[in-house]
């Protein structure tokens, strides 16, 4: 088992929390974590891991913290 | 006339007198309005090195062709001048009310000259102009002023200075509404030093439409794309624009310390998630606005007041340390009544703070104002603010800018500025792309005329790698162009989350006239930017000041994701230049004046050369 810290922004704390440590299978990929959160995946805009962007099949590892944003914008 | 209200006041406050002069609709159609035709103005009637805050400088207040329109977002204004902290064009916006009551009263914009012998104010009703005393509201704050002269003129809209901008601070903006700004470039002071402390206006007036069934159809369109968008009709409404803290801060470009780091263990404490559970009384609309990112928040005291932006949360908050929610609202509001920038005030008070980390101000220079300037003092931070806002104490040394403060010191380098400009809240270093915005924006250092995060971190309108170079400089350029006609249109630069160039030809074509594709109106912004840093030129400001402070480019990120990591300017300037058909000296050539219908200022490349 991997351990993985998971925060989350925006209205996907609502219910959720704003962080939380998941034990997850070694090879779960991003989107799996998003499936275990149960958020819909077409609501995430920005995953990122470690402060890094990039695709949902990314594999995750022990320790990675996880950031998920739903589309936010500003200025 | 469509759009457009066809008169210009022309205000001597000198001789104290007032013409109407007709708009050329040709030169206003060229420049669209607005930022474009102010730039113009000045241009034209204002002659090379004149001192920001002599009589000779010009104080230009311009709509443009949508603003007061019934077209979503159309509540904008400009202020115009030559700046007295940068030395550059000032193009400084806002929103609110103010500018859409103006234009109700049949001008488009207002040009002022010279300078009062005595404080006065300029009253419009319609038709009706008049300079009037304003002894009796010198010294006051902007809701102090706002609410003498609603109740002298009821239902009246006021713009005004407050404090700062009467002791010319060069950090001072410009107040409408209350809590809105035209914020940055110091142009309250100009303001200021023409004794010039309000100008009132009720009008009664409709802009003309030139199909008015096409304009309530696009504008319907155009409103419910920004409805359904979810950041102009989720993320903004609901977090305001501060819901951006914890992006930038996760993607470790959250500057920190006076950028000496760029990331946070402590974000979440300022967030718009936290100002929403908190602090949050309200939302805070412009007019016509489907967006709403403006805030209403108690503060501590329980007040009610304009709550702070993204920009203001960063710079008071983490540049300066601080976490504390209470103390930001209260220095966001005090730069509200004083009439400070609050990305400058909070940003210089961040340099003083590293100033005096490093032993360059000393116990004894600030002992007497009784504050602190170590990091994370909130308390010290709201009394610095209002020190600043008064040029009290020490307050009157920061009242000058980072700039003029750490140069004061033989350490200019402390100060986090391109061309004297304080810079916002994101590291370039993490993000490549913005990094360009921040060198060659033709007011100085700022974020909003070319929002490179939008792509690089937020995935708007795709997504790009942050730290990548390719293509950035052409990206960059589209960016500037795109929201040179947002300015000058009269829209908000918000609505571009969910908006693309073809909604605003859309829009501009069915109040105006069929007059403009989307090539032809991305081009009028790309000359309203070249004629920018034409004026920027003949007053002597070339390439050599289009540079980051030494420490971007040099010194590595000290923390957090994008730990490692400088900006490559050199690497990226001269493909920006290149891009914009400048010469390797950053200059326009000849054929991109032709091309954009610029030649009449090429006399002013021959000067720039020499």
């Amino acid at each position: 088992m991997i351990e993985v810290e998971v925060r989350l922004f925006a209205y996907f704390r609502e219910g959720r929390g704003k962080k939380q440590l998941m034990k997850f299978q070694e090879g779960t990929t991003i989107s799996q974590v998003i499936e275990a959160l149960d958020i819909d995946e077409k609501e995430v805009s920005i995953a990122l891991v470690n402060g890094m962007d990039g695709s949902l099949d990314r594999e995750i590892k022990d320790g990675d913290i996880i950031a998920l944003f739903p589309p936010v914008g500003g200025g | 006339m469509n759009g457009y209200m066809g008169k210009v006041l022309r205000v001597n406050l000198t001789d104290r007198t007032i013409k109407v002069e007709p708009l050329d609709l040709e030169v206003a159609q060229k420049y669209l309005g607005a930022r474009g035709l102010g730039v113009k103005i000045m241009m034209d009637e204002v002659p090379a090195n004149v001192d920001p805050l002599s009589e000779e400088n010009k104080f230009i207040i311009a709509t443009g062709a949508l603003t007061g329109a019934p077209v979503p977002t159309s509540g904008r204004y400009m202020v115009i001048t030559k700046s007295p902290l940068t030395g550059t064009i000032a193009i400084a916006n806002s929103g609110g009310y103010w500018g859409a009551n103006f234009k109700a009263t049949g001008h488009d914009a207002i040009i002022f000259e010279g300078r009062g012998d005595k404080p006065v104010y300029l009253y419009i009703e319609d038709d009706n102009v008049e300079i009037k005393d304003a002894s009796h509201l010198w010294g006051m704050t902007s809701s102090e002023v706002t609410e003498a002269l609603e109740k002298e003129h009821e239902k009246a809209k006021v713009l005004c200075i407050g404090p700062a901008g009467e002791m010319l601070s060069p950090m001072a903006a410009v107040m409408n509404d209350i809590d809105r700004a035209a914020g940055r470039g110091g142009v309250g002071a100009v303001m200021g030093s023409k004794n010039l402390k309000a100008v009132v206006v009720k009008g009664t007036k409709k802009v003309s439409l030139f199909d008015e069934e096409r304009t309530k159809k696009v504008s319907q369109e155009k409103i419910k794309i920004l409805r359904e968008d979810p950041v102009a009709g989720g993320g903004l409404p609901s977090y305001g624009s501060a819901v951006l803290v914890n992006i930038i801060n996760e993607s470790g470009v959250l500057p920190v310390r006076n950028f000496q780091q760029s990331y946070t263990e402590k974000a979440d404490l300022i967030s718009g998630e936290t100002m929403t559970e908190k602090h949050l009384v309200r939302k805070n609309p412009c007019y016509r606005c489907p967006i709403a990112c403006g805030r209403i928040v108690k503060l501590a005291d329980g007040t009610i007041v304009g709550g702070p932006e993204y920009e203001t949360v960063w710079s008071f908050g983490a540049d300066c340390d601080v976490y504390d929610y209470d103390a930001i609202n209260e220095a966001n509001m005090l730069c509200n009544e004083y009439g400070l920038d609050t990305i400058s005030a909070g940003a210089t008070i961040a340099a003083a703070m590293e100033l005096y980390e490093k032993g360059y101000i000393k116990d004894e220079d600030i002992e007497a104002d009784g504050l602190s300037l170590k990091w994370g003092d909130a308390e010290a931070v709201v009394g610095w603010t209002k020190k600043m806002g008064l040029r009290e104490g020490f307050g009157d040394k920061l009242a000058e800018g980072s700039y003029r403060l750490a140069e004061s010191y033989g350490v200019p380098e402390i100060s986090m500025s391109v061309k004297k400009q304080e810079l916002p809240a994101y590291d370039p270093r993490g993000v490549q792309g913005h990094g360009i915005t921040y060198a060659v924006n033709n007011r100085g250092g700022c974020h909003i005329k070319g929002y490179m995060i939008s792509p690089e971190i937020l995935g708007y309108p795709e997504k790009l790698d942050r730290f990548s170079l390719e293509g950035k400089a052409a990206y960059a350029k589209i960016f500037h162009d795109l929201t040179a006609v947002i300015d000058s249109i009269g829209l908000c630069v918000f609505s571009t989350f969910g908006l693309n160039l073809p909604d605003y030809v859309d829009m501009y074509n069915a109040v105006c006239g069929d007059i403009y594709n989307d090539e032809t109106l991305l081009e009028a912004g790309e000359r309203i930017w070249n004629l920018e840093k034409l004026f920027n030129l003949r007053e002597g400001i070339d390439s050599t000041h289009d540079k980051l402070p030494r420490r971007l480019v040099e010194e590595p990120v000290a923390n957090g994701p994008s730990k490692g990591h400088v900006h490559h300017l050199n690497e990226l300037l001269p493909e920006y230049y290149s891009v914009r058909g400048w010469d390797e000296e950053g200059i326009p050539t000849e054929e991109t004046l032709e091309r954009l219908g610029l030649e009449e200022y090429k006399k002013y490349l021959v000067l720039s050369n020499k």
